[in-house]
């Protein structure tokens, strides 16, 4: 009885409901309604085709390395961060929501510019005979950029709240440096961690803008999942457009139904007893 | 100082051979991978001169391309505010069966590609989409056109205000408002004189990112724009224009203002998270506010 004193349930709610029936579920639904329009057979002629494959081994593979980068780079800067106090600190903090804050499309052409062959990544590392530009390497560059804060936000506020008691026993217990990292530490650090990783693979499975530029998209070889979906609309193939997309969909649910799945357990580990 | 330092062991890592090791590597990758890429577009934009970066910025299409950017978001972004005030108020001041449910839907669009999302807005208002046909007769332009760039901006946006908002008012309760209530104020005075004032630097966060995501936005725009040089145009698309027509100058120019307004955004993003907006999201000790702590532009 007591429950409802506050007023504006059915207006704050009816708002509510509309907007995401008419922005999210709609669109979705009929994105979803159109796929399955197709029939299985024709569904998965088209998923299943070689151009598709191949672009799924192409994104999924490079958002891999990606990630792996991240998680080694993502782990130190949030470490130096938190651990280390120095001037430029809190610049640094701010800085690492960059990728973030610049527009894909913005990122896609700056990195495509450093990377070059006359860029200034691009030259040195032209000169020792490696190339990123239109390369496999810059897809991964760009998903890497696009993706970077994930870990660094997901970890900082555990990596902040560690029990410093934990590593003064196993200093007393006389375990090294690298033995508490990795036992005492890294165990904490674990389900933020995973958390992050997911949702820096997700990020990389779905980006476009900043890829397209630097990927030289080649079929078969340089060419995202995201890309192709964009040619065949381009192409006036709605029904493989949709098809695509909606594998892209697909993975982009299962993601999510991971990273809450982390993330759920990551926040059991927060929670102090 | 030196006192406490003194009685604290050194925690691990704090060896000054590891630390001064570990702080130059970061710093040098944050230079090449965070800081270089801002550079180039300053150095790019402005590799003519300062005379033509003006030229360039003036062009008309590159003039109706900000225009577009601009009058998207000044569409979007109100729209997008009442909405995840909404969401708020109902989810976090009411009890109702699929309230979890909600909050995963309204979660839903950070999961999605862009591209999925230009290519589902294609499905409902494109011409062989539910309501394309509708529309046609009816002489209603959605896609290729303003409203189908405001549509999909409001799709990637549409969780930034209410995740701001949603844990904040969840961890402050309902006292306030209740006691408001009962001393006979109405809803919307319960609203902006006792709520608001608790959740300002929160909304505002919640909008400055929002705003930043709009301005920005590529992949689903450049879906359901149409690209229509000097029509359908955004800032973000506009850029790519004229990278593919080898006027990088052009380009850089255009996307000097979009990387200036980053800047700002991430400087408005500390001053506000000085004042404790963005804060609350973090998985929280008690563990009551929702779980929406995903991504954190």
């Amino acid at each position: 009885m007591a429950r409802r004193i506050l007023p504006g349930l059915s207006l704050t709610l009816g708002i509510t409901l509309m907007y995401v029936a008419i922005i999210v579920v709609l669109p979705l639904g009929a994105l979803i309604f159109k796929a399955a329009s197709l029939g299985p057979e024709d569904y998965w002629r088209i998923v299943s085709s070689e151009r598709a494959t191949a672009s799924y081994r192409v994104t999924i593979l490079c958002a891999l390395a990606a990630t792996l980068f991240n998680l080694v780079f993502g782990m130190a800067l949030a470490w130096v961060i938190v651990r280390y106090r120095f001037p430029g600190r809190r610049f640094i903090d701010a800085l690492v929501d960059l990728p973030f804050a610049l527009p894909t499309a913005v990122a896609g052409i700056a990195l495509t510019t450093l990377f070059a062959s006359n860029g200034w990544f691009g030259a040195p590392l032209a000169a020792i005979g490696i190339k990123v530009a239109y390369t496999p390497l810059g897809i991964i560059i760009a998903m890497a950029f696009t993706s970077l804060p994930f870990i660094v936000r997901t970890v900082q506020p555990v990596l902040e709240e560690l029990d410093p008691a934990l590593e003064e026993a196993g200093q007393t217990l006389g375990a090294s440096d690298l033995e508490i990292f990795l036992r005492v530490i890294l165990p904490q650090l674990a389900p933020a961690l995973l958390a992050g990783l997911s949702l820096s693979f997700a990020r990389s499975l779905g980006e476009f803008g900043a890829i397209i530029f630097i990927a030289g998209n080649q079929p078969f070889d340089t060419e995202i999942t995201a890309l192709l979906a964009f040619i065949r609309l381009e192409e006036y193939d709605y029904p493989a457009s949709a098809a695509i997309a909606s594998v892209m969909l697909i993975a982009a649910f299962t993601m999510l139904a991971i990273t809450n799945l982390l993330q759920a357990r990551a926040l059991r580990y927060t929670v102090k007893g | 100082m030196a006192k406490s330092k003194s009685r604290r062991p050194p925690r691990i890592g704090d060896a000054p051979v590891f630390r001064n090791t570990m702080i130059a590597v970061v710093l040098t990758l944050v230079a090449l991978v965070i800081i270089a890429p801002l550079a180039v577009i300053g150095y790019e934009a402005f590799s003519r001169g300062i005379a033509y970066f003006g030229k360039t910025i003036a062009n008309s299409d590159t003039r109706h391309a900000i225009l577009m950017t601009a009058l998207t978001a000044l569409i979007a972004v109100p729209i997008n505010t009442a909405f995840g005030v909404a969401a708020a108020w109902a989810i976090t001041k009411f009890d109702f069966p699929g309230r979890r449910l909600l909050l995963i839907v309204i979660e839903i669009p950070f999961s999605v590609s862009p591209i999925v999302a230009g290519v589902a807005y294609l499905f409902v208002y494109g011409l062989q989409g539910l309501f394309g046909e509708t529309l046609q007769s009816a002489d209603i332009k959605i896609l290729f056109a303003l409203p189908g760039i405001v549509l999909a901006s409001m799709f990637v946006t549409a969780p930034f205000v209410a995740r701001e908002l949603i844990p904040l008012m969840q961890a402050q309760g309902r006292d306030l408002e209740e006691a408001a209530t009962s001393l006979g104020a109405s809803g919307w005075r319960t609203f902006f004189f006792v709520t608001l004032p608790n959740i300002k630097w929160a909304l505002l966060y919640g909008v400055i990112l929002c705003n930043s995501r709009v301005m920005g936005e590529f992949g689903a725009v450049s879906v359901v724009s149409g690209n229509i040089r000097g029509q359908t145009n955004t800032l973000p698309l506009h850029i790519e224009l004229l990278y593919h027509d080898y006027n990088a100058v052009g380009a850089f120019a255009a996307a000097s203002i979009l990387a200036a307004l980053a800047v700002v955004t991430l400087i408005a993003k500390v001053a506000l998270e000085r004042r404790g907006a963005g804060r609350v999201r973090r998985p929280s000790l008690a563990g009551t506010a929702p779980d929406i702590s995903e991504t954190t532009p």
